[in-house]
């Protein structure tokens, strides 16, 4: 029998919920790692019940978990990210040059095909790689070596590589994005990188070709287009259809155009989900109502969906890497609120129901579809 | 047999109680007993100090005999009563955060 597991990163925890194809009954598990900043967890597409998970703490730094058990047990595994050579400087807040320092891992994205390889991107942002199950990492120092690196400098969360995306119809191209440098691709396997950021338009940035410096928030693609992107920018909703070369803005009837997460339809490679915030200086939904919006057009055209969202006195907000979509037949959606709120759509987004209401805040949530 | 005893997180990390006693060859130093610990339990390997540059982190602190030894050098003796077991090594995480 089909069932989905959702996979929640928090400020305090991770949870693990599990429920069958129907997702209506959920069971819960945790916290694991009780009272650690846990930022992600993913597992393997190549052996599900690999996991991997990011577990951080202003006292004690960097810890990586890994289980083969779908999450019911978890052995510490290697830590040791560090920076290719001498790694020498990028952009402070006030304009000098900054020692690159390690600080979390953000993001971890598997191989679709080896669950001993997966992909780290840290703060301060760089790329590693590990291809013995997270036992040792190396850094792809392509990317924090292209020319542009001395001029990439932090958001106000830090200088973080949140976003990395592999084509699965390429195994040789990737692509990443960071705050706020913006999004680079590679079509070798990470050796070199390129930035994609022509089109994008950031307050702040005069030249509009600028090559670098965008705060990009989250980029997603469908895995059946994986040359058409779709991504949420500090502020903006772009979208491009020739793999990143140009961006153009799909924002349309967005209440506002700022927000962090982007996802899509597991099988509508034009149906996309944003969760809009009000702006910059308040990180909460607009005029307190909780609502995620979608397009079944590819952008422009936004319908707003509220069906079992808080529609009053809602001041949470969503963080980028905190929605995922099941591949049911029925699409799943969902997203972790910093109220702690985890939200599900077995729909498609046309209704929702709180699975859980009382996390700690919610930094990640992915899902795993299980046969 | 020194006597450390770990800040509740890095117990829960290690999976061991509130105290543990390590093996500290001679000199007993600071660094003696924290590459002791480490070597016990590798996975407090760079939690306590930064694994490449041993420096100490910043939200954690080092005690014994009611002295605070965070700021001393890593080759300073670690106190008698500590060396003979009577009084433990204490490993502390700063009051910070929510």
């Amino acid at each position: 029998m089909s069932g989905v597991r959702l996979l929640v990163g928090t400020r305090k925890g991770a949870f693990v919920l599990t429920a069958d194809g129907k997702r209506d009954k959920w069971k819960v598990s945790g916290p694991h790692f009780a009272g650690w900043e846990i930022y992600h967890l993913k597992g393997s597409p190549a052996e599900p019940n690999r996991l991997y998970a990011s577990q951080t703490s202003g006292w004690f730094g960097q810890i990586m978990q890994r289980s083969e058990d779908g999450g019911k047990t978890w052995e510490a595994v290697g830590k040791e990210f560090d920076y290719d050579g001498v790694p020498g400087t990028h952009q402070w807040y006030d304009g000098t040059q900054h020692p690159w320092e390690f600080k979390r891992v953000w993001h971890l994205e598997p191989s679709l095909t080896d669950p001993d390889t997966v992909y780290a991107g840290v703060e301060d942002a760089a790329l590693f790689r590990s291809t013995d199950g997270a036992r040792s990492w190396h850094e792809l120092s392509g990317l924090r070596g292209h020319p542009s690196g001395a001029r990439w400098a932090p958001g106000a969360g830090g200088m973080c590589l949140h976003t990395i995306l592999l084509d699965p119809a390429n195994p040789k191209r990737m692509y990443i994005a960071i705050s706020a440098a913006g999004a680079f691709r590679s079509d070798d396997e990470g050796k070199s990188w390129t930035p994609i950021n022509q089109g994008l338009r950031s307050e702040g940035i005069p030249d509009p070709k600028a090559d670098v410096g965008h705060c990009v928030h989250r980029i997603a693609m469908h895995p059946s287009r994986p040359g058409v992107l779709f991504m949420q920018k500090h502020w903006d909703v772009m979208r491009s259809d020739n793999a990143g070369d140009s961006w153009h803005e799909v924002s349309g009837n967005l209440p506002t155009d700022f927000g962090f997460p982007i996802d899509v339809h597991a099988h509508e490679p034009e149906t996309i989900y944003v969760v809009p915030i009000k702006s910059d200086s308040e990180h909460y939904p607009p005029d307190g109502k909780l609502r995620v919006y979608r397009s079944r057009s590819g952008g422009n055209e936004w319908e707003a969906l509220t069906k079992g969202l808080p529609q009053k006195d809602c001041y949470v907000n969503v963080l980028r890497d905190a929605m995922a979509v099941d591949s049911l037949d029925s699409c799943g959606v969902y997203f972790g609120t910093t109220g702690g709120q985890v939200y599900g759509s077995a729909d498609g987004g046309d209704s929702w129901k709180a699975i859980v209401r009382d996390l700690p805040a919610v930094l990640s949530v992915e899902v795993q579809t299980l046969s | 047999m020194i006597r450390v005893v770990l800040p509740y997180h890095l117990r829960t990390l290690a999976r061991v109680g509130e105290e543990v006693r390590v093996e500290v060859g001679n000199p007993a130093t600071l660094r003696a007993v924290l590459d002791a610990i480490e070597a016990s339990y590798p996975v407090l390997r760079g939690t306590i100090r930064d694994h490449a540059t041993q420096q100490r982190r910043p939200f954690v602190r080092y005690f014994a005999c009611e002295q605070d030894l965070s700021h001393d050098p890593p080759t300073t003796p670690l106190p008698d009563a500590v060396v003979q077991g009577a009084e433990p090594f204490l490993v502390v995480g700063a009051m910070a955060g929510g």
